[in-house]
């Protein structure tokens, strides 16, 4: 149904294959979050994954960091309509911290220090597709932009990059996190504009 | 320590967003930066206070810029008259869309929009009895205003309080409007960062924690607050709101952009 509005040309014209219908590239990097940005300490901060038995796997920021850090160079695309291309991030591959996790279910929700959650299907986050991410852009990353840990789901709106992570538990169904019970997305495929719901 | 965001009030029915066409009906200087866009919106469900909507435009070659904007006032469809939504929108230096929409737009014009967006950065009547503080940077005073109109208008008798950062009294948007609601029910306060109303004894400066703790609700009274400007001024204050002792899942933020 689109027209074209009368007078419109656009400046930025980034005609870029890598970019999503309805994204911008941009240089800067915006911030998208729903409170105050929580301040964690490394030194305090664990990661845990909680399975269906209630058994918690749990790593210390050493811990985690001794998995393997890995260079990863991704695009991420946010719901609020701005990407960024080739973007250089540092993260231990989730396959490192889910290899000895045994689970029956399918479904994930990430949970963020300050209490957020996003759900995630299980496949989007192995084989090399996510990460819990501690360094973007040649520094460890900011309180603002989700540090000390973020997850990196890159394939998917950054939202679902749950910001200040703290753990992950298994669920039997696609339950919806905190930003899809306000009605964002409950996948959200750049790619399909799975923006909202 | 870890207070949930509240989450309580999510079972509730909310308005699919969609897509809509609007037709430019007023354009109105806001600010010298800013302008406010009248829009009818014929098939607009109304949206509740502080939502937001995104704004396409389209040109000739198909080539398409998409941006969120806060809604600052709607009025529903309903058979025989069109809905209609306020927008207010400043001008980013350089920016692709914003001068776009405060220079060339003109009434006829005709824009897309999706919405209503946004569940969770809303005030509704009748929710708490909490006081609620409102705290606006700039333009981020769009769904402020939408709230504060939106208490006024259900004759909500929760107090509301609104500390409203401008550059000078030229900056200030809503201010007529603002003014109407200023009350019993509603406090509002001006800080000017650069230059002051004349005649006045109002200090000018940026706010410092110590000024800001001064205006707005204590901490004590437990108020539900609403931050919203660019990306560094809602860091800041609500960096300030949690030294103050506001629980994290008090504080509902909304981010416009940019560092500072
Ligand atoms: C939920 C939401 C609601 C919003 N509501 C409103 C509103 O009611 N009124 C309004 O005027 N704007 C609002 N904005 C901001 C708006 O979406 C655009 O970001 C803004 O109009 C700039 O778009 P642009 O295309 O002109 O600039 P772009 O071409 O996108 O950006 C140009 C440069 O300016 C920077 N920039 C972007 N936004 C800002 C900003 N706000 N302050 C300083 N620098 C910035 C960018 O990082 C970039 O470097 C809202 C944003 C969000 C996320």
């Amino acid at each position: 149904m689109s027209f074209a509005t009368r007078g419109f040309s656009g400046r930025r014209r980034e005609r870029d294959d890598r970019l999503p219908p309805g994204q911008t590239l941009v240089q800067d990097w915006p911030v998208l979050s729903a409170g105050p940005t929580p301040q964690i300490d490394t030194g305090d901060w664990a990661l845990t994954v909680r399975d269906e038995t209630g058994t918690e796997h749990r790593w210390s920021w050493d811990e985690l960091l001794a998995l393997g850090v890995e260079d990863v160079t991704v695009d991420i695309h946010c719901v609020t309509h701005w990407s960024r291309l080739g973007m250089e991030w540092r993260g231990v591959s989730l396959d490192k911290v889910f290899e000895d996790v045994e689970s029956e279910h399918e479904f994930v929700m990430a949970h963020s220090y300050g209490g957020y959650t996003t759900n995630v299907p299980l496949e989007d986050l192995l084989d090399g597709k996510a990460w819990v991410a501690v360094e973007a852009d040649g520094a460890p990353l900011d309180p603002e932009h989700g540090g000390p840990a973020r997850l990196l789901v890159p394939h998917l709106y950054f939202w679902k990059s749950a910001k200040w992570l703290r753990g992950f538990t298994m669920m039997p169904d696609n339950e919806p996190g905190f930003w899809e019970q306000y009605g964002y997305h409950i996948y959200g495929d750049p790619w399909k504009e799975e923006r909202y719901w | 320590m870890s207070t949930e965001p509240a989450a309580s009030t999510l079972a509730r029915p909310r308005t699919r967003p969609a897509w809509h066409v609007a037709t430019v009906a007023e354009t109105r200087r806001e600010t010298p930066t800013a302008v406010r866009l009248v829009l009818d919106v014929p098939t607009w469900p109304g949206s509740e206070a502080g939502a937001h909507l995104d704004l396409r435009l389209t040109a000739p070659d198909g080539y398409q810029a998409s941006r969120s904007y806060s809604v600052a006032a709607s009025t529903p469809a309903a058979p025989g008259s069109p809905g209609q939504v306020v927008l207010a929108v400043d001008e980013v230096p350089d920016g692709e869309v914003s001068p776009f929409l405060v220079r060339d737009v003109r009434p006829g014009d005709q824009l897309e929009l999706h919405g209503p967006l946004g569940a969770f950065f809303v005030w509704r009547p009748g929710q708490s009895t909490r006081p609620v503080q409102l705290v606006a940077g700039g333009s981020g005073v769009v769904p402020l205003y939408a709230m504060a109109a939106a208490h006024a208008a259900a004759a909500d008798e929760t107090p509301f309080r609104l500390l409203y950062s401008v550059r000078t009294p030229d900056d200030v948007w809503f201010a007529d409007e603002l003014a109407a609601l200023a009350g019993p029910t509603l406090a509002l306060d001006l800080v000017y960062t650069r230059r002051a109303p004349e005649g006045t004894a109002d200090v000018v400066g940026r706010l410092t924690r110590e000024s800001f703790a001064a205006r707005v609700l204590p901490a004590a009274e437990r108020p539900r607050v609403y931050v919203c400007g660019s990306t560094g001024f809602v860091e800041t204050v609500a960096g300030w709101l949690q030294e103050l002792g506001h629980a994290a899942g008090d504080i509902h933020t909304e981010r416009f952009g940019g560092l500072t």
